[in-house]
């Protein structure tokens, strides 16, 4: 058993997929803590203390390396296993009931995760790049919190900003609970608990999430 | 249960063999009783094709009381047909209504290339089985059935890892065409028991590496399998031989 026969056999993907999931799940409870700040209401004083911390710790600035890396992985793994799963069945059904026997979002994780890739895209453009740019290229203190406030005041974006996060309502529906399984921990006492747990975390990440865009845009924000 | 007679349009697959194209064919049955099996329904059928001198559908089946696996068919959409924990042997007629249009079709898997008609070639799964379904046994007198303590709860999970008869349909079900119900039963039947301990981790690993070459998809937890299987086999299998494979490809020195 050789490393590489390891990482690309049909079961060491499905743990690449789990482990970098399980990665990008710890992310968004810190990019949703982190971000939550601007419900203190104090004009954003908080949130701008905290993101500049993030944007110029090195510690911080070292993991966001493994962010990316990990975020690459999931999304070129995924790709892969797409396309062997679609090449295993060169000829489809013609009549085919899926809906009698599983979840539309657990056979959608190729289509939700492309959306949110678009997603992410756009996100970027958004924020990741103006920061970096005020890090490196700005002397302006650089005031995110405004910057919210100026991009989600077009309703295009904050439409574009809903459907993200509902693709990742459904994506983490079914990825939460799929990387246990994947990585063996399937057990009669603990499943009921990580199912709970996953429908928790994915309500309170997706409605804090969808409710930043909201609240700049129909100004409940000082 | 009401027992009453029905006439059925049936649209089945067929296909010369395995380089022809294949096309579905429109057959029309009457007076099928509701306490027919849906084997039986096709028995007819065929008695009225060879009748009329036409070539009979081909379909694989044996015990026809649902505990062989062999027959294989995707009626209406769903492997086996649309009743749960069921084989289509065990499927009747009285799942159908008069003047209903059913449509058959083979498993659609590239490593189960279909044969002819309704029949598929599963040897996939015999060389999953060759590559490490086993476990060896000294010769000499039978060791006593009582020697060896084993736990309860683990001999009824493998017992019921081991009641899979291998018919493929969590293949034919998968989204993605993947093995892993299957393969995960029968690794976890042997690594539940102390008899399987020896080829333990050789097992998961070369059984494993069998199912990849066989071309079978990759499992992404739909949970469609455990759901179509007649036979109930647990997902909690598959999760199993995702913790077995583990160990055993970072603990193994192979």
């Amino acid at each position: 058993m050789t490393w590489k026969q390891l990482f690309t056999s049909s079961l060491g993907k499905k743990f690449t997929m789990a482990f970098t999931g399980f990665f990008l799940i710890l992310f968004l409870i810190v990019h949703v803590t982190i971000n939550a700040c601007i419900f203190l209401n104090d004009g954003g004083q908080t949130y701008n203390t905290v993101a500049h911390f993030m944007s110029h710790n090195w510690i911080v600035r070292f993991l966001e390396i493994g962010l990316f890396a990990g975020l690459i992985l999931h999304i070129i793994q995924g790709l892969v296993l797409w396309k062997q799963n679609r090449d295993a069945r060169p000829i489809k059904y013609y009549s085919n009931k899926p809906e009698k026997n599983s979840t539309w979002y657990s056979r959608s994780m190729g289509l939700l995760g492309t959306l949110l890739l678009l997603f992410l895209v756009m996100h970027l453009s958004h924020f990741y790049v103006g920061t970096k740019v005020a890090l490196y290229g700005g002397d302006q203190p650089h005031n995110l919190y405004n910057e919210m406030r100026e991009t989600f005041s077009y309703w295009w974006i904050v439409a574009a900003y809903i459907i993200g996060v509902i693709a990742l309502f459904w994506h983490l529906m079914h990825g939460f609970q799929s990387a246990f399984q994947s990585l063996g921990l399937n057990h009669k006492r603990y499943r009921p608990i990580i199912q709970a747990a996953g429908l928790g975390y994915t309500v309170i990440i997706c409605v804090l999430f969808i409710l930043m865009p909201l609240a700049f845009y129909f100004n409940w924000l000082a | 249960m009401e027992h009453y007679h029905m006439n059925l349009t049936l649209k089945v697959w067929r296909q010369k063999n395995s380089q022809a194209s294949g096309n579905f064919d429109t057959h029309s049955v009457k007076n099928i009783s509701s306490e027919m099996s849906f084997l039986e329904m096709f028995d007819v059928l065929n008695e009225q094709l060879i009748e009329s001198g036409k070539e009979p559908i081909a379909f694989d089946h044996d015990c026809r009381e649902g505990i062989c696996g062999a027959c294989s068919m995707y009626i209406d959409g769903q492997p086996h047909g649309p009743w749960q924990k069921n084989t289509t042997c065990q499927l009747h007629m009285r799942a159908f209504k008069d003047g209903d249009t059913i449509v058959v079709e083979p498993w659609r898997s590239k490593a189960f290339p279909v044969i002819k008609d309704l029949v598929v070639d599963r040897g996939a799964f015999d060389r999953i089985i060759q590559a490490g379904g086993y476990i060896s046994v000294n010769t000499g007198n039978a060791v006593d059935a009582n020697a060896l303590p084993i736990d309860k709860k683990k001999a009824d999970d493998a017992f019921d890892a081991a009641s899979c008869i291998g018919c493929g349909a969590c293949v034919a079900t998968c989204k993605n065409g993947s093995a892993m119900l299957f393969v995960s039963a029968k690794v976890s039947q042997l690594a539940l028991l102390p008899q399987g301990e020896p080829e333990r981790q050789s097992r998961v690993l070369n059984m494993v590496a069998q199912m990849d070459k066989e071309g079978f998809g990759n499992c992404t937890n739909t949970y469609a399998c455990e759901a179509e299987c007649p036979k109930g086999i647990s997902v909690a299998n598959i999760a199993r031989m995702n913790r077995e494979y583990l160990g055993a490809s970072l603990g193994s020195e192979d």
